[in-house]
């Protein structure tokens, strides 16, 4: 009767389980690497590649935003080797002594990385990290939805474009638009230029068409408004998928971001994780994940790799001149309260 | 008439429910990377869907952990549902509080508060914690499907077997147990379904390189949902239609001979 | 009686699993740590009071209340037809229902945008048929979609499993002494499905109200929900007291609603819906 269906799949999708799982279980005896990184943001084939020539087992792990990957590491359960957070989150992990140094000696082929990508503020000595990937925040607009062209973040405060434009659904990014339109500097602790800053946004609210998270791309290319504000890295994309649309850095500057590899306290082979960050800055290696992610690499030779159409963007590849007012995020810890009224009395609206 | 009614509305809440999955399956196929264009028909998602060793462990686990956390939910929980039916006053009134817990709880403060105590517990986190995370969050599922069914049971049934000489073992096996079915299967599959999909508490309560579907999707944010995702939903979808299509046809076989039987 | 012992394996399970865990809740709300070691404080709990926090719960339990109502309204149908005995294939049907919810659900709130959008699947249909286009995307409606979207099933099938074995002679009483079908609906087969109903609208309500992705995808992230607000003090403030303060007020008050309407509830047994 029914059981006895039931029984028999029963039976069958256990015996299937444990024939997955039994050639899931490698070689657990084997030397084993923890690697904590954003989805999607790696070529896999490079795990392979370094599993093979180090007889390590890389345990891959995942994780969608700095701040879920921070509660994770300082619960401190897991023994993560090397992560890959951005640069305020670095920021914060320093202050909050949960990294190891790394000993830039093991490590060959920083030297490929560009010298503009170090001493960043973030990490000023090189003492905790190694660039992984970079890009800034820009205004990626249809040139055939938009008059003219696009310099300033006051566009997106235009009544023309009303219900049109979109905003970045994220505190800091959001508010830190607002700060650089008025002229303040991103990292503001100042509650007045903060104050100023949640009445502009106030005021846009009711011409934005939403506030978004990554399905930004898929709208800019479906031509479904006429300008959002994006990452560098999705602009090269998304212009590549729809070639009406045109990326900028606004005039009055913007953010600058980098994603860099570091090894937390918490890591129980750091020698291992070394290697690791060093095979991952040799070049070919490199190359692989700058050609399957398609954001900005801060590998000198990478670049001269890469097709010339690509690097010559300036989305892509900015000039020095372009990022002039432009900054990196610092760790605002002590602040973020005072961010966090301001976000939740504009969502209230 | 009726019957055109009833057809009509399941036909159209069934669409309901599936046209989003039709549109998830049909750019599966999309040979653009973005859901904004339509790029032509392509394979290539499907290609490296099958090489790609993070998707195949995770659906792994995902699989693994929803059927077990909803198993032993399930016995769990219908056990549980048993006892609450037959408690009164404030007893079971706290007891009904603690089973609304898990469902009230915003999914954050359900992981990390589990993440807490398995850490201050020295267990690593991993494959066992998750587990016991899902069957948490599964149990006030079951208790409330079996529950109704128990409510609706006419008690009488089984005193009556009690009378005959069962013992109460087989008087509910025999007895409450078939009446309560529906709510047990119920109950499994709201279970199932919560399980396998599950984000928040699991990324919270894992460890040791063990992830499963969800987290595997949703770390995608920044980037994008990677088509390779719909091309396994579509897999999957298929797989699974699959199996009730041919259970569904031998169960209607074994109905069937067993009709012929009686003749 | 000695069946009430069949709570014991689950009650343990539930004090190691749900309450502890609650404890370290009510910890965080009510004890501040700072450089001088841990304080008792109620500034967290009391900051859950302030207009600006009550005006988000006050909204998501509206929310909820109204997806609650129209997954009611679509779904007591549904498990009518389902629990009909002239269904064909019924068990296959179930299945099929919740199937859908079985495929990520990222993936099936995209596919939706894909739907809804200006320029979308349904708007490209429209404009074809020379229709006017539906701009629902981003507003109330399409949030409401969404959650009733995914929460049908939880209260489709607890009322279709009680309505499933509803005593027949009942209904037919009923029609015998001359009840119309809208009669013999309200004053027979609605009040005994009741209890389905009440899992139903448990199931469903609940996770409504500290649901939030649905708003932020398909709503566009206008509106802050309190399942956002609690997981930005958990994550991005790091301000874990406050998190768990508005957590804690949140379940304390759904709880106690939850106890009144159960006292009010005429019964024989005193305890409630159950």
């Amino acid at each position: 009767m029914k059981k006895c269906i039931f029984k028999q799949l029963g039976v069958g999708v256990l015996l299937v389980g444990m024939v997955l799982g039994l050639a899931g279980c490698g070689g657990s005896s084997q030397e084993k690497l923890y690697v904590y990184n954003w989805g999607d943001y790696i070529d896999e084939s490079v795990l392979a590649d370094f599993e093979k020539t180090n007889n390590v087992d890389v345990i891959y792990e995942q994780f969608a935003t700095n701040e879920e990957m921070y509660v994770k590491i300082k619960a401190g359960t897991a023994k993560y080797d090397v992560a890959i957070p951005s640069d305020y989150m670095i920021s914060k992990m320093i202050k909050e002594d949960m990294l190891n140094t790394i000993d830039m000696n093991a490590i060959p082929n920083y030297a490929k990385i560009d010298d503009r990508f170090k001493n960043l503020a973030f990490d000023a000595k090189n003492q905790y990290s190694v660039p992984y990937m970079w890009g800034t925040v820009g205004i990626i607009y249809n040139k055939t939805m938009v008059d003219g062209t696009i310099d300033s973040w006051d566009v997106l405060w235009d009544e023309k474009y009303s219900k049109q434009i979109l905003m970045l659904d994220s505190q800091r990014d959001s508010i830190a638009v607002a700060l650089k339109k008025l002229g303040y500097s991103l990292n503001s602790r100042d509650e007045k230029e903060l104050e100023e800053a949640k009445k502009l946004l106030i005021q846009q609210k009711p011409l934005l068409m939403a506030y978004v998270g990554d399905e930004v791309k898929d709208k800019m290319i479906g031509n479904e408004a006429a300008m959002a504000v994006v990452w560098s890295g999705d602009a090269v994309f998304m212009k590549g998928e729809n070639p009406d649309l045109e990326y900028v850095i606004p005039k009055e500057g913007s953010n600058i971001w980098y994603d860099a590899m570091v090894i937390p306290k918490t890591s129980q082979n750091k020698a291992m994780a070394q290697k690791f960050i060093d095979f991952m800055c040799s070049t070919d290696i490199a190359y692989k994940n700058a050609d399957y992610i398609g954001y900005s690499t801060p590998h000198k030779e990478v670049i001269e790799m890469l097709p010339a159409e690509l690097t010559s963007d300036p989305a892509y590849y900015p000039a020095d001149g372009q990022l002039q007012n432009s900054e990196v995020f610092e760790d605002l810890s002590d602040v973020l309260p005072i961010y966090d009224r301001i976000w939740t009395e504009i969502k209230s609206q | 008439m009726k019957s055109f009614l009833m057809k009509s509305y399941t036909f159209l809440i069934f669409f309901f429910l599936y046209a989003p999955i039709l549109i998830l399956m049909i750019f599966s196929f999309n040979d653009s990377k973005s859901r904004g264009n339509w790029d032509g028909f392509t394979v290539k998602w499907y290609i490296e869907l099958f090489q790609d060793g993070q998707i195949a462990s995770a659906l792994y686990y995902t699989l693994v952990v929803a059927i077990i956390a909803s198993l032993i939910a399930t016995v769990l929980g219908t056990l549980a549902a048993i006892g609450i039916n037959n408690m009164h006053g404030l007893p079971k009134m706290m007891t009904l509080n603690v089973t609304y817990l898990p469902m009230l709880s915003p999914d954050i403060v359900m992981g990390i508060s589990l993440m807490l105590l398995f850490i201050f517990v020295k267990i690593n986190l991993g494959f066992i914690t998750m587990l016991l995370a899902h069957i948490t969050f599964n149990l006030p599922f079951v208790i409330f499907s079996v529950l109704p069914k128990l409510r609706q049971l006419n008690n009488d049934t089984y005193d009556a077997a009690l009378d005959l000489g069962a013992t109460p073992f087989e008087a509910y096996k025999k007895v409450i147990l078939p009446q309560i079915s529906p709510g047990i299967v119920t109950g499994f599959l709201l279970a199932f379904t919560m399980s396998i999909d599950d984000f928040v508490v699991s990324f919270f309560t894992t460890g040791s390189g063990v992830s499963n579907l969800a987290i595997t999707i949703y770390s995608m944010a920044r980037r994008g949902i990677n088509p390779k995702i719909n091309a396994l939903l579509t897999l999957m979808f298929i797989f699974i239609m699959a199996i009730l299509v041919f259970v569904n046809y031998r169960m209607a076989k074994e109905k069937q001979s067993e009709k012929r039987e009686k003749y | 009686m000695k069946r009430k012992f069949l709570t014991a394996p689950y009650l343990l399970w539930m004090l190691i699993f749900t309450i502890i865990p609650l404890v370290l809740v009510v910890y965080f709300s009510m004890f501040e740590t700072g450089p001088d070691g841990v304080r008792f404080t109620t500034e967290y709990l009391e900051r859950v009071f302030e207009p600006i926090y009550l005006k988000v719960i006050g909204r998501s339990i509206g929310l909820a209340l109204i997806s609650t109502l129209f997954c009611l309204l679509l779904g007591y149908p549904m498990a009518m037809i389902l629990a009909s005995k002239e269904l064909k294939m019924r068990d296959f049907l179930i299945v099929l229902f919740v199937l859908p919810m079985w495929m990520n659900f990222l993936a099936r709130t995209y596919a939706w945008m894909t739907l809804l959008e200006n320029n979308g699947i349904i708007n490209q249909i429209l404009a074809a048929l020379s229709l006017p286009a539906l701009n629902i995307l981003y507003t109330d409606k399409a949030v409401v979609l969404g959650m009733v979207y995914n929460f049908l099933p939880f209260m489709v099938l607890p009322i279709y499993s009680v309505l499933r074995k509803i005593d027949r002679s009942l209904i037919e009483a009923a029609e015998d002494l001359g009840a119309t079908p809208a009669r013999t609906f309200f004053k027979v087969i609605f009040p005994l499905s009741l209890s389905g109903v009440a899992s139903g609208i448990i199931m469903v309500f609940m996770p409504a109200v500290t649901t939030f992705v649905i708003s932020r995808l398909l709503g566009g992230g206008q509106y802050m929900l309190i399942g956002n607000l609690i997981e930005q003090q958990f994550l991005t403030t790091g301000d874990w007291g406050f998190g768990s303060s508005l957590a804690l007020i949140l379940m304390v008050f759904l709880l106690l609603t939850m106890g009144i309407m159960a006292k009010t509830d005429k019964d024989q047994e005193g305890g409630g819906l159950w």
